[in-house]
């Protein structure tokens, strides 16, 4: 297990690097970020020269990424356009995605795993087919249909609920972002569950349990649920990432200023060390959400051993 | 069955509970009612809050609040009328001495004393301190050496040797040749005075800027909001009729009419493009739509020679013909644009300089004169040409083509005029800025100050800082100068308007539209106007039951 843990950490330096690196060039690629600086005027030659001596734009590419990269390692991750640093960005951005994310996650968790429960015990019946049809509807419709659609609905029309976050992200206004943000996720996972506890229903040991005269209830939370939610629980682990990145649309529609908000204005203002800084970050969350799935397989599953 | 229950119970207690929580959260009202505080829609400004290093509208606002400047824009006229400064005299329209008007204070309660202004000045023009607008001090005298021309090159002064402190309330500006109307200028929000914080505590002050405005930063969280209160040092004509402003970032400008509809914003001053045609009935006509100190151009290489051969003159004026701007403007655009006819903005004022028919018929759409002339030319350059424009910004793509279409109706050939786009904004101007356009492209001005003077000198002289078109004309170059040096303003305004007018001879550039300012209001505030820079005259909104 300890080995088979070193060996994962040192795969991910590569990928890390490898990320890092794709994405500086391409911010690069997107053009010079200072002319872009003096709107539609012709930049002042000495002024844009300062700038560029300024930001490390005057070194070939190479030696820049060098240059950040040695930057990184001592915790600076440079400055946005606006001069505030890229850490107190950070600081101020990651704690709203992650509360988005969090909700988002548990209505996820919750309502999937409810839907599948009902219709994999309701195999073939009406339950079953409308949360199929339903689960169907969501993973077709865009992300940004959804939102906008929500956002005019229930936060304009009914006035259920505001239909932009407020400041500071309070938890009750990242409801209904956090519903949007589900949407495709707890199709999947309602999904995963409904086949999983199909299969299961008509395993021997769930047999057995009726037959010693379990409580129903007993039956289902404890051998059924248990049993047909590994998969789903590698779903949700791997998801964790997949939503805090995927926030990037729904954070605009409902103005959140998380992550997804930061990198739009770093591509938009052509700031590397923003959109550099924040994407190193996911890529590590995403990593490090990968190996606690894969070794939560060997929690949940005691017949999977890794060496 | 017990089972199934139980799972549906679970199911069920969180779709309730969720709800629930939702209903919650929608009883919630961002901000207080009664408090007087207008909310108003804010961008991010992409720099930050330095007088001399802000260049676009969203920090130009906040400057706008927080700062007097010697002389400021009458937000209904444009007229540069004396605040901060008591007297700006001249004799020789070379050397101005500025008198301040006594006890002034800025929000800290420092006094705003003559230095107040030399000292922002010469930190504005100072080169090691990279401010995007250094070059507005560019006519006072030692400029250069503080901010050589050359790339790379270190200045050899710290101050510039035309500004001289007289007394706590006087100073003295000796500019690099005549210039009548530079007073004026001096609205301009580079020229703002700064406080001895702003030098002492640098990254303090950008967490917190004060001035000597109208407003009063109270608090500042970067890329979220800012809240100002009335400056209780202020004196000056403009205070505020409200308790204060709360300017809130956001995601997304559809997201902003969302809340605006909603009740929990107040002001909006960028309606969704998509939201437009239907605004003005969503808002029970709390709208407005007014032309700006915007123009949007069609700029020539004239750096290239097909472009600038004998007899082209006419094939630019031709193609200018040859634009159906009104129709444009209300199909693409939803009249949004004001179709332009001449190459100032109305804002400006007959007084100022604008005039509708200065330019004759060459914005006049004429199909069958715009054939004629470009044929007389000689053409098209290659018989083909194409227009280029940004494509990651704006809607540029729609009018280009149908500019182009109107083109290519005109001659009757639909391949002779297409657009032809560029990735990002960046290498857009990149290009542009290294004279490798060799076609056609999309420009634009927005003045930096509501003077006719701004709409031409940097784009249209031999020397021009922004003139993307190559355009040299030693007449437009004299004229100009002798409107600089000209003391009585309105033959100033005269001369530039006879230096505009050999414009529309030599069609540099095709004025296509001027581009409107538009706001929606919430029925929580009235008097909601905007001044000549589009921005909301925040200190006139007054809310209702305050």
């Amino acid at each position: 297990m300890g080995r088979y843990v070193i060996r994962r950490l040192l795969q991910m330096v590569p990928v890390f690097i490898g990320t890092t690196f794709l994405i500086f060039v391409m911010v690069y690629a997107l053009g010079d970020p200072v002319a872009a600086m003096f709107g539609d005027r012709a930049p002042d030659p000495a002024t844009a020269a300062q700038i560029r001596h300024d930001l490390y734009l005057d070194h070939p590419l190479p030696v820049q990424y060098l240059h950040y990269m040695g930057q990184i390692f001592t915790g600076n991750f440079g400055k946005a356009a606006t001069g505030q640093p890229v850490t107190e960005l950070m600081g101020q951005a990651f704690p709203v995605t992650l509360r988005l994310t969090l909700v988002a996650f548990a209505i996820e968790a919750v309502v999937g795993i409810g839907l599948g429960l009902l219709a994999g015990l309701r195999r073939g019946r009406f339950a079953d087919s409308s949360v199929l049809a339903f689960t169907l509807l969501v993973v077709a419709i865009p992300t940004f249909v959804t939102g906008y659609l929500l956002q005019y609905f229930v936060g304009l029309k009914w006035g259920l609920a505001n239909p932009a976050v407020g400041d500071g992200a309070p938890l009750g206004d990242l409801i209904l972002p956090g519903i949007v943000l589900a949407g495709v996720s707890l199709a999947y996972v309602a999904r995963l569950t409904r086949t999983s506890v199909a299969e299961n229903s008509r395993a021997d040991y769930l047999r057995t349990a009726v037959a010693k005269g379990l409580p129903r209830r007993r039956v289902v939370t404890v051998h059924l649920l248990r049993n047909s939610l590994i998969p789903v629980v590698t779903f949700l682990g791997t998801d964790i990432g997949g939503l805090m990145a995927g926030a990037v649309v729904t954070e605009r529609i409902f103005n959140i200023h998380g992550v997804g908000y930061q990198l739009y204005q770093g591509i938009l203002r052509q700031n590397p060390p923003t959109v550099v800084g924040f994407v190193t970050i996911l890529v590590l969350i995403f990593l490090a959400a990968n190996l606690l799935v894969d070794l939560l397989y060997a929690v949940l599953d005691p017949r999977i051993r890794y060496a | 069955m017990r089972g199934a229950k139980s799972a549906m119970w679970v199911a069920g207690a969180a779709v309730v509970a969720l709800a629930a929580t939702a209903c919650g959260s929608g009883s919630d009202s961002a901000g207080g009612s009664n408090d007087g505080i207008v909310r108003a829609w804010w961008g991010d400004p992409q720099n930050p809050l330095e007088p001399a290093n802000t260049n676009e509208v969203q920090g130009g606002k906040v400057l706008d609040m927080i700062f007097m400047n010697l002389k400021e824009y009458d937000p209904k006229t444009g007229k540069a009328n004396l605040e901060a400064a008591d007297s700006i005299t001249t004799t020789d329209q070379q050397n101005f001495t500025i008198k301040l008007k006594p006890n002034l204070k800025f929000s800290d309660g420092t006094p705003v004393t003559a230095s107040s202004f030399v000292d922002a000045w010469n930190y504005g023009a100072l080169v090691t301190n990279k401010q995007l607008n250094a070059y507005f001090f560019a006519d006072i005298d030692g400029y250069d050496a503080v901010h050589p021309a050359k790339e790379g090159a270190a200045p050899t002064a710290k101050t510039m040797s035309g500004l001289k402190v007289v007394d706590d309330h006087t100073f003295t500006v000796k500019l690099t040749q005549k210039f009548s109307t530079w007073p004026d200028r001096l609205g301009y929000k580079a020229f703002a005075p700064l406080p001895k914080s702003f030098f002492t505590d640098h990254a303090g002050y950008l967490d917190k800027p004060v001035g000597d405005g109208p407003y009063k930063v109270v608090s500042y969280s970067k890329g979220t909001s800012m809240k100002l209160v009335p400056n209780p040092y202020y004196t000056g004509p403009s205070k505020p009729k409200n308790k204060g402003v709360l300017l809130k970032v956001y995601t997304d400008s559809n997201t902003a009419y969302a809340d605006l509809q909603a009740g929990n914003l107040d002001v909006l001053d960028d309606i969704p493009a998509e939201q437009l045609s239907h605004a003005k009935s969503d808002l029970g006509g709390r709208y407005l739509n007014q032309p700006a100190g915007i123009i949007q151009t069609i700029s020539f290489p004239l750096n290239q020679k097909a472009w600038n051969a004998p007899g082209m003159d006419k094939v630019r004026l031709g193609l200018s013909m040859a634009i159906d701007r009104n129709t444009i403007t209300q199909k693409i655009f939803q009249s949004t644009r004001t179709p332009a006819n001449d190459l100032t903005s109305p804002v400006l004022g007959a007084s100022g300089g604008y005039s509708s028919d200065i330019a004759g018929d060459a914005t006049t759409f004429n199909p069958a004169k715009a054939k004629q002339l470009i044929q007389e030319g000689g053409g098209i350059p290659g018989g083909h040409m194409t227009i280029g424009y940004n494509a990651d910004s704006g809607s540029h793509k729609q009018w280009v083509d149908a500019v182009c279409n109107s083109i290519n109706n005109v001659l009757g050939n639909d391949k002779a005029c297409v657009g032809a786009p560029t990735g990002t904004f960046a290498d857009f101007r990149n290009q542009i800025t290294k004279g490798q356009m060799t076609q056609p492209f999309r420009s634009g001005w927005q003045m930096d100050y509501p003077l006719i003077d701004d709409f031409l000198t940097p784009l249209y002289a031999s020397d021009g800082s922004s003139n993307d078109s190559h355009y040299s004309n030693p007449q437009f170059d004299a004229l100009i100068k002798q409107a600089n040096a000209e003391p009585d303003t309105a033959k100033a305004t005269t001369l530039y308007q006879q230096a505009e007018k050999l414009l529309f001879k030599d069609m540099p550039v095709i004025p296509l539209w001027y581009q409107n300012g538009e706001a929606g209001w919430s029925s929580r505030v009235s008097n909601v106007t905007e001044n000549a820079f589009s921005y909301p005259v925040y200190t006139d909104i007054t809310v209702n039951n305050g």
